[in-house]
């Protein structure tokens, strides 16, 4: 007893990041540790900064979906989404129904192929090294359908204001229809393979806890709220384009734990299916791509505007001042990376340095999106 | 301990499949029609000169300014040989610099910068991946012949043609079958 007294320990910080592969991309955390416990987390950020808000400022809007293709670069349809919507309802434009359901399509398809990124990292984070290989595989075939629509794999330039750049290929429908059974199975597959394998529940299960209190005031939004149990999902509260046609439900979770998170995101990737479905049955064959009297180079109104959609990560939001010029006035983005990093504080307090990998990675980050 | 188990099965099942990766230097995985890879420049061979006329359309509307681009009088309109009154001079892409995002394409009017298939960037001059006019309209050459790019303008405009055929065959649809109705179908693959 009185030997414990007399050994004193002292925190040790430890330096992580920017370069460590399981930050998933540039992002550093100074870690304060008592012994294998995480007394504090300063997170530095900055290292992807790239000013596309300024640049924005300088660009035609055009020019901007292009830049919006690489803030968040593995949801880049639902980016392009979200700037095309803010800028077409500052210009009060009405885009016609088959651009809008492509739109879905193409989104729901990337949520899933970000969700399956996300899957692979959460296998590698937990020293898995099989589930990266199967979230590839069925990540793949989805990147190849986009290839085949948008001519590129990841930045599409796809989407246009008042509609979509052009024609995807005849036999669309068809291959997503296959791509979506294919989806189903690999999605199965997936989730046998790690969600209740004993050693990564044991690794996931209260881990980085954080209640649904604490976590809508730290601003928490998308697939880590709903893992704390707050059904808040943009799609259902503020359906935006066609969201209010379709019929799916909002995975949540109880624990808000790292596993939770984990769950929420393969339980999405199942209701994106059904929506995409829905989408297909619904989707008239014809018609016009872009709305009328969008000019290729659009002049927004003087105004403002803000608009939220749900992207794979949360609630972004584009907010847009327009001085009636061809460039905004200025661009400001929501993102949801970035808003959800807020709470690596608190989910990691009090936890073991081993679980601050899993804790960061259960909150799917994107740097392009964190720092812009 | 039976879910671990159950995984391993999956593992094992995979492992006993035909594998789904392909070994990228030695083997290619096929490129989808729409791909678009870098720009290059068409070349029109009724004529015997490049689509482009220098316009500098393409060149404002890069995202990146990684074009640049001069015109002269077209030495062939004076012979007659060729409707366009002016002519590329020089062009250069710096393809290190350009993002892909198909701008340039889109509000070309003379079909004359397309996205190829190429996009392979490995160089191993210092300076080579500024592409010049010759370099681009050999790039041009090689996508046209394999895969029969066609202007985007001339089927435009077929389709038109043959909406405007149908249309008239179902309003019509009277003894006289219009004439022009056959017309579209001519002109086949480059």
């Amino acid at each position: 007893m009185t030997q414990a007294r007399q050994l004193q320990s002292l925190d040790m910080m430890v330096n992580m990041g920017p370069q460590h592969p399981s930050t998933h991309g540039v992002f550093r955390m100074v870690l304060w540790l008592d012994g294998e416990e995480v007394v504090d987390v300063e997170p530095h950020i900055g290292y992807l900064h790239r000013g596309s808000e300024k640049l924005a400022e300088d660009e035609l809007y055009p020019q901007i979906i292009t830049l919006f293709d690489r803030m968040d670069y593995v949801g880049n349809f639902n980016s392009e989404l979200a700037f095309c919507m803010a800028v077409e309802k500052l210009m009060s434009v009405e885009v016609p129904e088959r651009p809008q359901y492509l739109r879905i399509i193409l989104c729901e398809l990337n949520r899933i192929s970000s969700h399956m990124l996300f899957y692979g990292t959460m296998g590698l984070d937990a020293g898995a090294m099989t589930p990266v290989m199967f979230g590839f595989r069925e990540r793949e075939r989805i990147q190849r359908l986009f290839e085949a629509t948008s001519g590129a794999r990841m930045m599409h330039n796809y989407f246009r204001i008042g509609g979509i750049k052009e024609e995807p290929p005849p036999d669309f429908k068809q291959r997503v229809a296959g791509v979506l059974g294919e989806l189903d199975a690999g999605i199965d597959q997936c989730d046998k393979l790690l969600t209740y394998n004993e050693v990564y529940l044991m690794r996931t299960k209260d881990v980085g806890r954080i209640s649904g209190k604490e976590a809508l005031e730290l601003g928490l939004t998308g697939p880590s709220l709903r893992a704390s149990g707050v059904p808040y999902d943009v799609r259902v509260y503020e359906p935006y384009s066609l969201y209010n046609r379709f019929q799916f439900d909002i995975p949540v979770g109880n624990n808000g734990d790292v596993w939770d998170r984990y769950a929420v995101r393969v339980a999405e990737m199942r209701e994106s299916v059904k929506i995409i479905r829905q989408a297909l049955e619904q989707m008239p064959d014809g018609g016009p791509l872009v709305a009328q009297g969008v000019r290729r180079i659009p002049r927004p109104p003087k105004g403002e505007t803000y608009l939220a959609t749900e992207s794979p990560r949360g609630e972004l939001g584009v907010f847009i001042v327009s001085d009636g010029g061809d460039k905004p006035y200025r661009l400001k983005v929501r993102p949801p990376s970035f808003v959800n990093l807020q709470s690596l504080r608190p989910m990691l307090r009090n936890s073991y340095v081993a679980d601050a990998v899993m804790i960061l990675g259960s909150l799917d980050i994107i740097l392009g999106e964190v720092d812009r | 301990m039976l879910n671990s188990f159950k995984g391993l099965g999956i593992t094992l099942r995979t492992f006993l499949g035909k594998p789904v990766t392909a070994e990228y230097p030695k083997q290619h995985l096929p490129i989808q029609e729409s791909f678009m890879g870098f720009p290059v420049l068409t070349w029109d061979p009724k004529v015997g000169e490049p689509y482009c006329v220098g316009c500098m359309v393409c060149i404002r509307m890069c995202p990146t300014q990684c074009m640049s681009a001069t015109m002269k009088d077209n030495p062939l309109q004076k012979e007659g040989k060729s409707t366009r009154r002016k002519i590329v001079e020089s062009f250069e892409i710096n393809l290190g610099r350009c993002i892909v995002c198909g701008i340039c394409e889109e509000v070309c009017a003379f079909d004359a910068i397309t996205m190829s298939h190429f996009h392979e960037l490995a160089t191993v001059a210092r300076n080579g991946r500024r592409v010049d006019l010759d370099r681009l309209l050999d790039l041009g050459k090689e996508y046209q012949h394999d895969s029969g790019w066609r202007p985007p303008t001339e089927i435009e405009k077929e389709k038109l043609a043959a909406l405007k055929a149908t249309q008239s065959a179902a309003a019509v649809a009277a003894p006289s079958s219009a004439g022009p109705a056959t017309e579209p179908q001519t002109g086949g693959g480059a």
